[in-house]
């Protein structure tokens, strides 16, 4: 049966929509991943800061306003299909639409709006159902009421409030501009799991016909009446800044509007963006190359390395390890590094910006729609109000579009110029001007006792901070969590722990990439872990069963991984197996790689994963990020890496910076593992599992660890 | 001026010769279904039909498109088209969706080349459209699904 769920009233807001029909508001709990700590929650300015909106006209149509960014990861699906299953509506009828960072249907309601952290579905989780619930519950009291019977009897069916006899109907929109008026309830009724229809159940997305007609528009394929087309070109050294240019020759071509510098270096403008980067080669720029002029990878890994010979700041201590690691029966050393890495979003940076003397409009592929604004502000000197926010479809996030670099690209030259302006990045300023997955180094020793168990695990993290450039106040006592996350929770049963960080910033913006701290450190830890074992001569699947003892939902899908992939019966000749478990943004995954080594070529032929992340909304959408984390994660693990000579990224389009492509892609088979758990992410927890299990595949492959990426062996 | 044949009208441009086709269709035709991800033929966002074959547009200089039938992804309404589509949104291929046009493009080619494609011919065709949400098994499906609609379906 339903069951009943009191409302928390100061989550919902109800009211007549403008031009009628019913309008609930509703603030959902937005994640902080890119501007706070990662996986808590922000708590509204305001009392009341609605951020999404169920609208249901007069003329019966069903609209879901959301303010939210749309990446690939299905939001538009899923958070609609949340509504849907409690408003009693077919997900056919429920039309999405984003909201602006400032949208006018209430006035006073700017919150944080931000997409990352995979926390779409799980903060949407109770409230859009409650939503739904609400909506669904004021419309039947109207009819009720006009029927002269009680709500109890009523039904609803896709969108029609049916009476109590199964004769007369009202359709919603008939019912939606009295049912404003209707008292709120002190609570309403959810349905229990085994009621829903549409939650778990593969559901095809609303977005699908317009991607492949190309009619979906993404940022940049916004085209505004006399808008030119900017391209900027950047110092390539880190920290450089401009001397002086030479503007003449650019001047010179045809289509070339004007050429002035801006904040992030010179740039081109023209009547389209072949014409503006045709201009941008034909520019003489002198830069003043800073004091980074001479950095390198290698300088970068001394000075990483030089922080083994101090302490770190403790972020985790069990037992004493120290006294372990004079006590253990043996012990290993490991030094793992993984480079830079980029995003590489398949649609390059852009923004698209009209500044006028009384607005400013920003049309853009964003995460992060509030920083968006607030840049737009501060360029501009416009008011809240005035500065309005557009989100259109990604090409892609990853985390790279929470950063505004490029819409300060766009608003600058749309302001100097009096007209729109868009600024298309080139696949090369992508590459080498991104915010990169940070570089690192760590140590890790580990301690067996007579029987090969480990009795001792340390690990000393030394990379860069996120946090010290995004939100400074967020490293706390030298620590800045997203560097630790995957490896301080390190969840096996080990007695002697110490986990140590020592942050050091270089001069290459660092940035939130997909799985943040764990997409590196569960490569680390899962691959530390085989190397013991393998030490301690001990099965990789039997040790971790011993050591994850007290974590169910680790051992779950380990277990249902392990079973799938065929653990226990031989591999055909030449393949080997590697497995490895991860938990990150309140989901569990375990992974079995399957290669083989041909020639110190890796080839990636299976890859069987297993996640639980809680109540699944929709299947297949958690199918597709698994699908989506584990070709970026390989990509990360056998493609390429960001790395620096004279200052600058050495690499600059796909040539030199390679993605997986089909032909080296491995059959993927995905298991969700059932759970009764609330919901977790799944646009990144699929990815920290590959890069360890494809290692410890390669590891069992050869009998030499892998301890550094990409593999190149 | 330049006069195109641009998924069955007549266009005509004012470009310099060596503009690549990307940029005239996104940037003078409005066309902007073709995508830009790399600009130097690596990446196959941009893959249009040039007399039926798949070509990277950022790399192709307009000229070299004059006398020739230019199909883009908005002008792509065929039989196979249509299969392509129908099993695209059976198998719920795209994620971003960035790189679908290209993808479309280039597997309605091989679909014209080889109408029931071994999964080696997929890959020699597909090859050249990378994807960075990591769709192609995906895509695989879909093409298979589209070449034998029915085999698919029992
Ligand atoms: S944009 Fe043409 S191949 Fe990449
Ligand atoms: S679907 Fe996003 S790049 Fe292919």
């Amino acid at each position: 049966m339903a069951r009943h769920i009191e409302l928390d009233r100061r989550s919902f807001l109800k009211g007549v929509a403008v031009g009628g029909g019913l309008l609930v508001g509703l603030h959902l709990g937005l994640p902080t991943r890119a501007e706070g700590v990662a996986g808590t929650v922000v708590e509204p300015q305001s009392p009341f800061a609605p951020n999404a909106w169920i609208r249901i006209e007069p003329s019966g149509g069903i609209a879901f306003i959301v303010a939210r960014s749309e990446m690939g990861q299905g939001v538009m699906t899923a958070l609609p299909m949340l509504i849907a299953e409690e408003l009693g509506v077919g997900l056919d009828q429920i039309t999405v639409r984003f909201a602006s960072a400032a949208p006018a249907y209430f006035n006073n309601l700017v919150g944080q709006q931000l997409t990352g952290g995979s926390t779409s579905v799980r903060d949407a989780w109770t409230k859009l159902r409650e939503a739904g619930a609400l909506a669904r519950w004021l419309l039947v009291q109207v009819a009720a009421e006009r029927w002269g019977v009680a709500a109890d009897g009523c039904r609803v069916e896709r969108g029609v409030v049916i009476h109590p006899d199964g004769g007369e109907r009202f359709r919603f929109g008939q019912l939606a501009t009295a049912a404003a008026a209707v008292p709120m309830p002190p609570g309403v009724f959810l349905k229990e799991p085994d009621e829903w229809t549409l939650i778990g159940t593969p559901a095809p997305r609303l977005d699908t016909p317009d991607k492949i007609n190309g009619r979906a528009r993404y940022g940049i394929d916004m085209r505004l009446t006399d808008m030119v087309v900017g391209s900027i070109e950047r110092c390539p050294v880190f920290g450089g800044a401009l001397k002086g240019f030479d503007a003449e020759g650019a001047k010179a071509l045809p289509g070339v509007i004007a050429v002035l510098p801006v904040s992030a270096g010179v740039a081109v403008v023209a009547k389209g963006a072949y014409a503006a980067l045709a201009g941008r080669k034909a520019l003489r720029i002198e830069w003043d190359l800073g004091p980074n002029a001479s950095l390198s990878s290698a300088e970068l890994r001394r000075r990483f390395e030089q922080q083994f010979g101090q302490p770190g700041v403790s972020v985790r201590r069990e037992g004493d390890p120290d006294a372990a690691w004079s006590r253990a029966a043996r012990t290993l050393e490991a030094v793992y590094e993984v480079p830079f890495q980029a995003h590489a979003c398949m649609e390059p940076m852009n923004c698209t910006a009209d500044v006028r003397a009384d607005g400013c409009d920003i049309y853009v592929p964003t995460q992060a729609q509030t920083r968006t604004q607030r840049m737009g502000m501060d360029i501009t000197g416009l008011g809240e109000e005035q500065v309005r926010v557009h989100t259109t479809f990604l090409g892609g996030g990853f985390g790279r579009r929470g950063e505004v670099d490029f819409v300060r690209d766009a608003v600058e030259l749309s302001k100097a110029l009096r007209r729109p302006v868009q600024v298309v990045w080139t696949r090369e300023d992508d590459i080498r001007h991104d915010f990169y997955r940070p570089a690192g180094l760590n140590r890790l020793r580990g301690g067996l006792d007579v029987d090969g168990l480990p009795i001792l695990w340390k690990h000393h993290i030394v990379c860069p901070s996120i946090m010290s450039r995004v939100r400074p106040e967020a490293v706390v006592d030298g620590v800045d969590h997203t560097s630790v996350e995957g490896a301080a929770n390190l969840p096996y049963a080990i007695p002697n722990i110490g986990v140590d960080y020592s942050l050091v910033d270089t001069p290459v913006p660092v940035g939130f990439w997909r799985a943040v701290g764990s997409s590196q450190n569960a490569w680390i830890t899962e691959c530390f872990l085989d190397e013991l074992a393998a030490a301690g001569a001990q099965d990789p699947l039997a040790l971790r069963r011993r050591l994850l003892a007290e974590q169910p939902r680790h051992l779950g899908v380990l277990e249902f991984a392990a079973a799938q992939a065929g653990w226990d019966t031989p591999c055909a000749a030449g393949r080997f197996r590697g497995i490895a478990v991860a938990e990150s943004f309140g989901s569990f995954v375990a992974q079995v790689a399957e290669v083989s080594v041909t020639e110190g070529q890796v080839r990636v032929h299976r890859v069987t994963c297993a996640i639980d992340c809680g109540l699944v909304v929709n299947p297949d959408t958690v199918r597709a990020q698994m699908e989506s984390c584990i070709v970026y994660g390989l990509t990360a693990t056998l493609k390429g890496a960001i790395t620096l000579a004279q200052g600058r990224v050495e690499q600059g389009n796909f040539h030199d910076f390679p993605l997986l492509r089909m032909s080296e892609m491995p059959d993927i088979s995905v298991h969700i593992v059932p759970s009764a758990e609330s919901p977790g992410g799944v646009g990144e927890p699929g990815l920290p599992p590959i890069a360890p299990a494809v290692c410890n595949a390669v590891f069992a492959a050869t009998g030499e660890p892998v301890r550094s990426l990409p593999i190149r062996l | 001026m330049i006069l195109l044949t641009i998924n069955n009208e007549r266009r005509e441009v004012d470009v310099p010769d060596d503009t690549p086709l990307l940029w005239v269709l996104r940037d003078h035709l409005g066309l902007t279904g073709t995508k830009f991800g790399c600009g130097i033929g690596s990446c196959g966002s941009c893959v249009v039909h040039l007399d039926g074959a798949a070509v990277n547009a950022c790399i192709t200089p307009v000229s070299a498109a004059v006398d020739k039938a230019v199909a883009t992804i908005e002008g792509l309404n065929n039989d196979i088209a249509r299969a392509l589509r129908q099993a695209w949104i059976g198998v719920q291929v795209p994620q971003c969706g960035y790189c679908q046009s290209g993808q479309i493009m280039a597997a309605a080619a091989l679909l014209v080349q080889h109408p029931q494609p071994t999964d080696e011919q997929i890959t020699a065709a597909m090859d050249r459209v990378l994807c960075r949400c990591g769709t192609y098994n995906r895509v695989r499906r879909a093409i298979h699904r589209a070449a034998r609609p029915t085999l698919e379906a029992t």
